[in-house]
């Protein structure tokens, strides 16, 4: 413990480390790998985001034009982000909200 | 029973217990304070990764892989790179192995750091806890800012290298950063090294001498705490071989030889990072990973060092792309006999000292194991 005293001391005189939750938010970091989102009017629904998603987090019907995305299944990898070769798949920084009901993400070709 | 037989009182010590973070039950056998014997039970958190990894094809693999440990997760899946990579006989470029040592040296400052502050709240030292914690953030902080999550960054690639590159801007903030945080982990080594309370509840508790080290298989800080001069690293893989170093090895065998090993460990882990960090600022902005050409096929093993020890892979395939076999063998399984053979002999109160001092990953280790009869 007598070692330990200076470093509490200094504590003790400095600024907290932490962030007043509620009242202040830590935004997240410029690389972050948050929501995703598809922009419909560049996929050519190659159903490759589905053919390598980690956790089946999305499905794809080409017939249909549509795609389901499930955002409780997603690891937010940003792997379909990374190999979507039309670059229709958008990642944001931000985190999915928590929400009361699990609700799949449909996306629809007009 | 005659009344001349000694009798002993047998305590369950988890598989829910505060100084556990994860289940895990030791049956001790205590002769008042003192512990005689001692048993293990395992299979509380048993997750079958091992058969998801054979129905799951090889390339989802990679993050399945990262999810058996958290926070050695990039470990983990560098590990399965490296096992498949070998199998499809692909180079991987020298930009991407050099960032390869930057994450998973990254993971094991976090573990470290981690580990540090849990034996610190295992003894009662609540302020020392906080503070390691606090250091800790930083780290996190950089996982984010370079991998894109503050724990499991996935950062390798679906095999053949890694997807994210550090260059320009980031280069400066992540050696800025480093520098900072080797200053405050370095302000708490006095704590470490002089302070009474400390050395009360560490020196000479959970004794392990070199030669029952050896014999048990023990591996990574627990071996170097006993004299054992053994690091996968410097086997060389990525690119450990062109960074010249020495393990941390300590004399004593006991609890406080490990918090040595791994506290020095640290340090030495941010060092390793800065030279990486130097080298890549140096070197010219190059391809970061290599796209596999066909399907693995063959078996092979792949070792890494981990954090707690030496990891192991070994994988087998078939030319298709689900894979025969996954054996993966965690560090923490190999240091459990060290453990049960550290404990009898020792005061009751010191057990959650002794248990932590391995640093244990319960839900890592649990694999299927067969026993035969008479433990075969």
């Amino acid at each position: 413990m007598p070692f330990m005293l200076p470093i509490i001391i200094k504590n003790l005189l400095s600024k907290p480390f932490t962030v007043k939750y509620p009242f202040e938010k830590r935004e997240p970091l410029p690389k972050h790998k948050g929501q995703i989102e598809f922009d419909m009017s560049k996929c050519d629904l190659c159903q490759d985001c589905e053919r390598l998603c980690p956790s089946v987090a999305i499905k794809v019907y080409p017939n249909a034009k549509v795609i389901e995305y499930d955002p409780f299944k997603c690891i937010y990898c940003h792997l379909c982000v990374q190999i979507c070769m039309q670059i229709a798949i958008k990642g944001y920084t931000v985190y999915t909200p928590p929400s009361y009901v699990k609700e799949v993400k449909i996306f629809k070709q007009e | 029973m005659s009344s001349s037989e000694k009798k002993y009182t047998i305590l369950p010590f988890g598989p829910q217990h505060p100084v556990l973070p994860e289940p895990i039950q030791l049956t001790l056998k205590c002769d008042e304070e003192k512990v005689v014997d001692v048993n293990v039970n395992l299979g509380y958190v048993h997750r079958g990764i091992e058969r998801a990894g054979e129905l799951n094809d090889y390339k989802r693999n990679v993050y399945l892989v990262s999810r058996v440990c958290g926070i050695c997760n990039f470990m983990h899946s560098l590990c399965y790179c490296m096992a498949i990579e070998k199998l499809m006989d692909l180079r991987i470029p020298e930009r991407a192995n050099y960032l390869r040592v930057f994450w998973a040296e990254l993971n094991r400052v976090e573990s470290h750091l981690l580990w540090l502050g849990l034996f610190a709240d295992a003894m009662g030292f609540e302020s020392l806890f906080m503070q390691f914690w606090r250091e800790r953030e930083f780290i996190m902080d950089l996982q984010e800012k370079t991998g894109g999550n503050r724990i499991i960054t996935g950062t390798n690639n679906i095999i053949g290298g890694v997807n994210r590159d550090i260059n320009g801007e980031l280069v400066d903030d992540v050696e800025r950063t480093l520098t900072k945080l080797r200053g405050r982990v370095k302000a708490l080594e006095p704590v470490i090294t002089k302070d009474p309370t400390f050395k009360k509840r560490t020196v000479g508790k959970g004794y392990l001498p070199r030669d029952l080290a050896v014999k048990l298989g023990a591996v990574g800080p627990t071996a170097r705490g006993s004299d054992i001069r053994t690091d996968v690293r410097m086997e060389g893989y990525a690119a450990y071989g062109e960074l010249e170093f020495e393990p941390v090895v300590e004399k004593d065998g006991d609890s406080y030889a490990r918090v040595l090993v791994r506290f020095y460990e640290t340090l030495q882990s941010i060092d390793i990072m800065l030279r990486v960090i130097n080298t890549l600022r140096k070197m010219e902005n190059g391809p970061i990973f290599v796209k596999p050409k066909e399907w693995p096929d063959g078996e092979t093993i792949s070792r890494v060092e981990q954090p707690r020890g030496e990891l192991f892979y070994y994988v087998k395939a078939n030319g298709t792309p689900y894979l025969e076999r996954l054996k993966i063998k965690t560090p923490t399984l190999s240091n459990l006999p060290p453990l049960l053979a550290m404990l009898p002999g020792s005061e009751l109160a010191d057990v959650p000292v002794i248990v932590l001092s391995i640093d244990p990953c319960i839900a890592c280790a649990e694999r299927y194991v067969k026993i035969g009869k008479g433990g075969e």
